[in-house]
């Protein structure tokens, strides 16, 4: 194995847990949730930003624990649930997949990496709107469409907006 | 000795949460009840800040506007910069006064004319999930707003209230995939069911392919679904065609058309007729007459002595009525020898044209029903 790979493959997490501000643990998944409530009623293409999801991602792999991932993702995605017309849940069963993930490959990967940053950003959002749609199959029996180009481009609208997001909440950290 | 759940915390915590999640839903499945609690409190979270957000938008973007006026303006006349930046601003003012007037006189006089007893409310948010066609108003249960209450523009239907909170309701729009209305249409009467189809246009349903839609017929509410009261415009058939089972009819929906931005909750409906359908409006085109032909004014002149003889059959049957008066015969009565057609009228007065019969006497010594017509025109039948 490469330098390069045994930087990026880790057998141990090198870093400890990054540690946010309460206030930034409850506002920027608040902002998130309002922003995707109240900024496409005047653009309406700024739907397609799944900011919850984004943040869900970024706090999951910056807490570097799986519980952690599990919790913040079930939390955002049953406020996400209480705001669209769906039981609650649905969201909620997403998200903690997606926060548990995320929080498991923070522990072997260096997810500081832009590139992996954009890779997971583009990878989750493809899990969260698959498994979403699979979800309404199954459980709630809704025959919804699944555009795989469509998703697949909006994917990588996300992960590309992934990356400058995830540089602005990293000055957010708590330092010392 | 360690404990296999201990040693496999994060998935335990993974699988719990899920359940709990999976039960959560599974409970509001099967007994068709909402968590309320859960829905009030992210509501009531969301939706004020989603108000001061609003308010400082149109505050902001009414302060931008104005300045760069001012800057235009201070470019132009430095000494008459204070007077007419103020005129601007007025302006700006009184034009934003004028529309929010326009739109409110608009939503008044349709509250007026129309029977059904409703309430404004303004539009301050969108639902969370991407697919879904939902968006928040401003008035909830605290103005008297209950689930399944209709939402209408002066245009037509928005949506239905599905679920109403003390300061703010949630809507679902007509264009949702999981909406459904009873609609009719105006000229044929035919019923359907309103379908969203999660984009611009709605499906009408369960009509069938032998029923007549044309495009462009209006539809409206039927009243069937308890929801909508009856005679409030839908929308107008966009694309009609024969389907496998039924027809397939997609309407633009007419409720969307000044945009969505206030709206009327109908609170209490009270079912209307349908409007008449009127003539179509558009002009039709129609060439000037042909110009007046000498020999076809001859002809004409004649029969304007006589104007109800118009037909071939008509002057046929004046020359057989003047045979068998001649001859004494009374036409529906009894008694009377029957006239012989064969002979000729004494004296043929000017007027019916005359029809080219044969000469029964020189050249065809039969009954006239019997003889040749002239080429081109049917035999004669007396």
């Amino acid at each position: 194995m490469t330098d390069y790979g045994e930087h990026l493959l880790l057998d141990k997490p090198r870093k400890t847990s990054s540690h946010f501000r309460v206030w930034v643990t409850l506002v920027v998944p608040f902002a998130a949730i309002l922003f995707q409530v109240y900024v496409p009623l005047f653009f309406q293409y700024l739907s397609y930003l799944e900011l919850p999801l984004l943040v869900t991602v970024y706090f999951s792999l910056m807490r570097r624990q799986p519980v952690a991932g599990t919790f913040i993702g079930a939390g955002i995605g049953l406020v996400q649930d209480s705001l669209s017309h769906q039981p609650l849940g649905m969201f909620g069963i997403v998200k903690t997949l997606v926060g548990y993930f995320a929080g498991n490959v923070s522990m072997r990967f260096e997810v500081d990496n832009p590139v992996l940053r954009f890779i997971l950003g583009f990878f989750f959002f493809f899990f969260h709107q698959f498994f979403y749609w699979v979800l309404m199959q199954a459980l709630l029996g809704q025959q919804l469409g699944f555009d795989l180009a469509q998703t697949l481009m909006v994917g990588m609208l996300n992960a590309l907006v992934a990356l400058p997001l995830f540089h602005f909440l990293d000055k957010l950290k708590e330092t010392g | 000795m360690e404990f296999p759940i201990s040693r496999y915390r994060n998935l335990t915590v993974l699988l719990l949460v899920i359940l709990a999640q999976l039960l959560l839903l599974g409970y509001q499945v099967k007994s068709n009840q909402d968590v309320r609690l859960i829905r009030v409190w992210a509501v009531q979270a969301v939706t004020p800040l989603a108000r001061l957000l609003e308010a400082g938008r149109s505050n902001t973007v009414g302060m931008l506007e104005n300045y760069f006026l001012l800057v235009g303006v201070r470019g132009k006349n430095r000494q008459l910069e204070a007077e007419l930046g103020k005129l601007k601003l007025e302006n700006q003012y009184l034009k934003t006064e004028l529309a929010t007037a326009d739109r409110a006189r608009a939503l008044n006089a349709f509250q007026s004319r129309s029977p059904s007893r409703t309430i404004a409310a303004r539009i301050i948010g969108t639902g969370s999930s991407g697919n879904a066609k939902v968006v928040f108003v401003d008035r909830g249960s605290t103005s008297g707003v209950m689930r399944g209450m209709a939402v209408i523009t002066p245009d037509g239907i928005v949506g239905k209230v599905l679920a109403a909170y003390p300061t703010a309701s949630q809507v679902m729009l007509i264009t949702d995939s999981s909406f459904a209305a009873g609609v009719i249409s105006q000229k044929n009467f035919v019923h359907g069911t309103l379908k969203g189809q999660g984009h611009s246009t709605c499906l009408v349903d369960y009509v069938q392919n032998e029923e007549k839609v044309d495009p462009g017929e209006l539809f409206f509410t039927s009243g069937d679904d308890r929801v909508f009261p009856k005679g409030l415009p839908v929308g107008a058939a966009n694309v009609v065609r024969a389907g496998k089972t039924f027809k397939e009819i997609y309407i633009v929906p007419s409720g969307f058309q000044g945009g969505l931005e206030e709206v009327l909750i109908v609170v209490e409906g009270v079912h209307q007729q349908l409007p008449s359908v009127q003539a179509s409006p558009q002009a039709v085109s129609m060439l000037p007459p042909p110009p007046a032909d000498p020999q076809a004014e001859a002809d004409t002149a004649r029969p304007a002595a006589t104007p109800s003889l118009s037909t071939d059959a008509d002057r046929m049957r004046e020359q057989y009525k003047r045979i068998g008066e001649a001859q004494g015969h009374v036409f529906g009565g009894t008694g009377s020898r029957p006239p012989d057609f064969n002979v000729k009228p004494a004296a043929q007065k000017p007027g019916p044209p005359s029809i080219s019969l044969p000469k029964p006497a020189e050249e065809t010594p039969q009954n006239p029903a019997n003889a040749t017509p002239p080429a081109g025109r049917p035999p004669a039948q007396p």
